[in-house]
This record gives structure tokens, sequence and C-alpha cells, in this order.
């Protein structure tokens, strides 16, 4: 069975994960669906330095419309949006928690959020912890890994695709947008 | 080859991939345009930099080596300068096959030393050769999948692990073999380089290159990627982009700073011959192979240097390496005694076959590297990129294998002995 009107795509490189947990935790139609459905994304370990990753991918998703906010306790403000030193300390609801912390940081993140009732759970390119994925996965949570926000969401939005990258999505369809 | 790296055209429903023959790009407000140029969105800026209709090429051929992504360039010389400038600092070093096209060795030799650069030649064949080159400024190893011209045939999953054990990536130029015939990246190779005016392109009719980053070699301790970048306010490209740092670096720093860019419709051309890459391939390889075989039995051919064939030294690595065909670039020497002037005499006898500089046409080609392509090089170069006074070079086309054989024989038996 094909996936219908869906998109239908393999994407294999640049993660560290075998092809069951690919199948698990970077599922193409559950990333699209939360890029889709997400409005508000609390970024654990947001950096306020414009040169670090996780500021660019900050300042990308909240370019594409998504409230991003920002979970550092060594900062108080990063581009408007109020600083929170962790995710229990959002006094409002989020639907991704993205994280770009250090493996081993990571199951305390996730039972924050599962504490905050957040709806995805994502973990960034090489950041891997299938404890705490096990943790957000039993908490109700859908559970990405080993991949980044932006990637995915330019991989959809056909940006990615501008700067030379290798997409992996083959469709002979007439294009349009998938997030 | 058909359909990676385009979707149709969503306003228009164009099949074909549209040629975007323009230098630039409105930006849609002032913030995101202050976002491109700070790297933090994808999009289109300039064409120096970037093109819908040259980011289709990218992505491809991207998909067929197996690649994270491409940096297309003007030509093969500046895919592989833009390589090198984006890895490499003055005082570095690298390490280089001698089996090379002679404009790439001079390249290395004169113009990288300019830039305070050296490299070291080694012959490929032996991989003693290559470890006993390394000095701790040794920052890339480079060979051709298929040596040109002498048609040797790289050790790639030997040379990938060893120079990985020395934390070097290994640069390879691919253009003889095209990813139908060899994905260096599944042998472990960590930057593939074409000229993609040969095969890829097809027809003779482009001149283009394009670098490709497999995206697994860790370049944390790199200066060059790893290091915050003045040309860019400071960024860390290896820490901010990861697998891709590479070929953002060589994108928006090199490319932008040499100029050295693909033009839309030379990508355009490309992509066309990308699409029938593997029928055309096909075709050359088993022409080249009926030649070499007819070549090699013919009383007035010395010898035939074509990895296809049974008796060849490098067979063995072209079944490992290249199992659908050792490509449709070989050499031999006509049974002479002046293999000088019996070479001038042979071209010259020829009909079908254009003499000039180039490989990886439609059409089948010929040429004499001692006083063309390999004439900068001194005797000793010469010898060391096994170049001898008398070889013929040929590049097999597409056309019927029995005119070809006709008219190397014409010449070859009105070739004085």
């Amino acid at each position: 069975m094909g996936p219908g009107s869906e998109l239908a795509s393999d994407i294999r490189l640049n993660t560290l994960l075998n092809e069951s947990d690919r199948a698990k935790f970077q599922d193409a139609v559950m990333i699209r669906k939360i890029l889709n459905t997400s409005k508000t994304i609390a970024i654990v370990g947001l950096s306020p330095n414009s040169a670090r990753a996780s500021h660019f991918v900050g300042t990308y998703l909240a370019s594409e419309g998504y409230r991003v906010i920002p979970v550092n306790p060594r900062a108080t403000e990063i581009f408007g949006e109020k600083a929170y030193p962790d995710l229990l300390s959002i006094p409002f609801a989020i639907d991704l928690v993205d994280v770009f912390r250090n493996p081993d940081e990571c199951v305390d993140v996730a039972k924050q959020a599962v504490q905050i009732r957040a709806k995805a759970f994502w973990l960034q390119l090489r950041v891997v912890n299938f404890d705490a994925a096990r943790i957000a996965e039993a908490g109700g949570l859908q559970v990405v890994m080993d991949r980044c926000v932006k990637m995915e969401h330019g991989r959809y939005t056909g940006s990615l695709h501008w700067v030379g990258m290798n997409t992996e999505l083959i469709s002979a369809r007439r294009g349009q947008r998938y997030i | 080859m058909l359909h990676a790296g385009h979707i149709p055209d969503a306003v228009t429903g164009a099949r074909a991939v549209p040629i975007y023959q323009t230098t630039s790009y409105v930006f849609e407000d002032t913030d995101k345009a202050a976002q491109l140029f700070e790297l933090k969105q994808y999009g289109n800026i300039y064409t120096r930099i970037n093109n819908p209709t040259t980011a289709v090429f990218e992505e491809r051929i991207a998909s067929l080596e197996n690649a994270t992504g491409a940096v297309a360039t003007a030509s093969g010389m500046a895919a592989q300068f833009t390589t090198m400038m984006t890895l490499l600092n003055p005082g570095d070093e690298i390490v280089s096959s001698s089996h090379l096209y002679g404009g790439t060795m001079t390249q290395f030799t004169h113009t990288f030393k300019k830039l305070g650069v050296k490299a070291h030649f080694v012959d490929p064949t032996d991989i003693e050769n290559w470890a006993a080159a390394i000095t701790p400024k040794t920052r890339a190893w480079y060979g051709e999948t298929i040596g040109n011209p002498q048609g040797s045939i790289l050790d790639l999953e030997a040379l990938a692990d060893l120079a990985h054990a020395h934390n070097i990536p290994l640069i390879v130029d691919s253009t003889f073999a095209t990813p139908y015939l060899c994905r260096p990246m599944d042998w472990g190779a960590d930057i593939v380089v074409h000229s993609a005016t040969k095969f890829i392109g097809g027809h003779g009719s482009s001149i283009a290159g394009v670098v490709l980053d497999s995206g697994k070699f860790d370049f944390s301790s790199f200066a060059t990627i790893a290091d915050p970048d003045p040309a860019y306010h400071e960024l860390k490209f290896y820490e901010t982009f990861g697998h891709y740092g590479f070929l953002m670096k060589a994108r928006a720093v090199t490319v932008r700073d040499t100029g050295g860019a693909l033009s839309p419709f030379n990508a355009f051309l490309l992509i066309q011959g990308l699409e029938t890459l593997s029928v055309r391939m096909d075709r050359h390889v088993n022409n080249a192979l009926a030649i070499a075989k007819f070549l090699s039995e013919h009383p007035k051919v010395e010898w035939v240097a074509y990895a296809g064939l049974p008796n060849n030294r490098y067979h063995a690595l072209a079944q490992k390496y290249l199992p659908q065909g050792a490509g449709a670039v070989f050499t031999f020497g006509i049974k002479s005694s002046n293999p000088r002037r019996a070479g001038k005499e042979f071209i010259e006898g020829l009909h079908l076959f254009s003499h000039l500089a180039n490989v990886g046409d439609a059409r089948s080609l010929v040429i004499h590297p001692g006083s063309t392509t390999h004439q900068q090089l001194s005797d000793a170069e010469l010898e060391a990129a096994g170049v001898s006074a008398g070889m013929i070079r040929l590049s097999i086309g597409l056309e019927t294998t029995e005119d070809l054989l006709w008219d190397l024989d014409q010449s070859l038996q009105a070739t004085s002995a």
C-alpha cells in the first residue's frame, strides 16, 4: 500500500540511527505533521550568541511564523522573547520541545516535556538518547531524534534544495508546499 | 537521473527544468534579506552563490553519488580549486596521486605554490607511498578513480581506510568513472569532484564542474572549516552546519569570493546530459571494450592500457570498483621505430575520431598527450605521470562500433613502421 496522496519519501542520509530506529524516530509523515500542527516551539539550549547553531534554528523558525520560546537559565531574553530557565517555568502551553543539549541531559528535559504536556519532543541532529525518547513516548509525545528542525522544515518547503543539498525527495507530481 | 532534485513547478506545472537565467532574486522583505545574508534562511541571493536551475543539477548529482549535497562550479579545475581553497590554509600540504590530468598537476604544483600550499606527488599504485608522504601539515589526499591518461585504478577502499586512520579526508576526482560506473563515497571517499564537462554533460557542449561531500568526515580539527571565519562574521561553519559545513563554506565563502560559479544555461545542459547518463555510459564502455580488444590484437599496436582487458594490471581493481565497465578513455602505443612520428601520422590519418583536447564527448576523440595536455610537464614529470612519447589517448564515443574499428584500422594500416 502506497502513501496515497501523501509525499512518498525515504530519508536515509546523515543520521546515526539504524533503519528500524529511523522508521520510529524520523518518520517523514510524523515530522511533517509535527511541523504543520505546532505553533509554539520551546528551544531548550537556545543560545543568545547569534553565531551558534541553536540561534540559527531559532531565528529561522521565528521567521517562518512559529512562536519560539527560549529555554536557557543563563539568558533573560532572546530575539524579543522572554527566556525561561526550564520548561516547567513556562506559564503557557508548548506544542514542540526542541532540544540542543548534550545527550546525557536529555532525560531530565524529557521528563519536563511530559510534565508540561507538550505534544512533541525533538532531539536535534547528533543528539541521541533512547531513554529520553522512551520517557517522552510513554508520556504520549511524538518523538524525533537525530534530525534538525530547520533542515526538515527546509526539506519539505523546498528551500533546503536551493542550497544544493540532497533532500532525498523524489516526486513527479506537481510541486506543492508540504508544510 | 530523471527525477532527483526536481519536483515539477507548482505554478506553471512545467515538466522540464526551467532555466532561471537571472543574476539575482527579489527579497521578500528587509528582515528576510538580512537573514539570507547571515545564512539563517536558505534561499536565493545571487547566481554567483546559487541558482534554482543549478540547484537541480546539484541535487541530482548528489543523489547519484550518495552525497549529502553538491556545489556546482564553472569547470572541473574550479571544482578542485574550490575544494582545496575551502580545506587548506597557507603552509598546509596535500598528497596527490601522480597519475593525474596534466592541468591538475600544474594547478597543484605551480598555482598552489603561490598560495603557500605544497603538493607531494606519489605513485598511487603502492599504498605505502601515500602513508610515507604524510607530514604533520598534510590536510588532504587526492587521486583520480581512473587515472588520466594511463588508466590506473585507485584502490579506493584501502586508501580511504588509511586516510581516515590519519584523520585525512580522501578527495577523489571521478570524472572518467561517472557515478553510473562507480560511487567513490560508497567505498569511503569523503569528497568527490568531477569535471562535468565530460561524460556528465556528455555532448562536448559545456565546461562545468561539481564538488560533492559525503557529510561523514569530521572536520572539527580543520581550522578552515571549524574555526570562526573572519570572512563570514566569525561563523563556525562546522559547528553550525555539521555534516554540510564544508559545502556551505565552499559555497558561501570560496565560490562567493573566487567567482567560479556555473551558469544556469550550462546547468540545464548538464541536467539534460544526466537524464541519459546510464544508457550513454553502457554504450561508451561497450564500444571501448570492443575497441581495446581489437587494438590489443592488431599487428601494428605495441600495447593497450585499458583496465577492462583481463591482462591489464588494474583489471582486478576495475572489476571491484567498476564492474559495469572500466570507462571509455584509454591509451595505446603504435609499434614503430619512431613512435612520435607514428603517433602523428596515425592521428592525421583518422576520419571519424576528432583530434582535440577533451574526453567524454558523444563523439570519439583522439589526442597525443605528450605534445598537448601534458606538454607543460618536464620529461621527469611525464615519466612520473606515466606518459610515454608515442602514447595515443582515445575517448570512445557513441558511434557504431564497426565504424570506429574501420577508422582505426585504416589509419593504423597507413602508418609507417
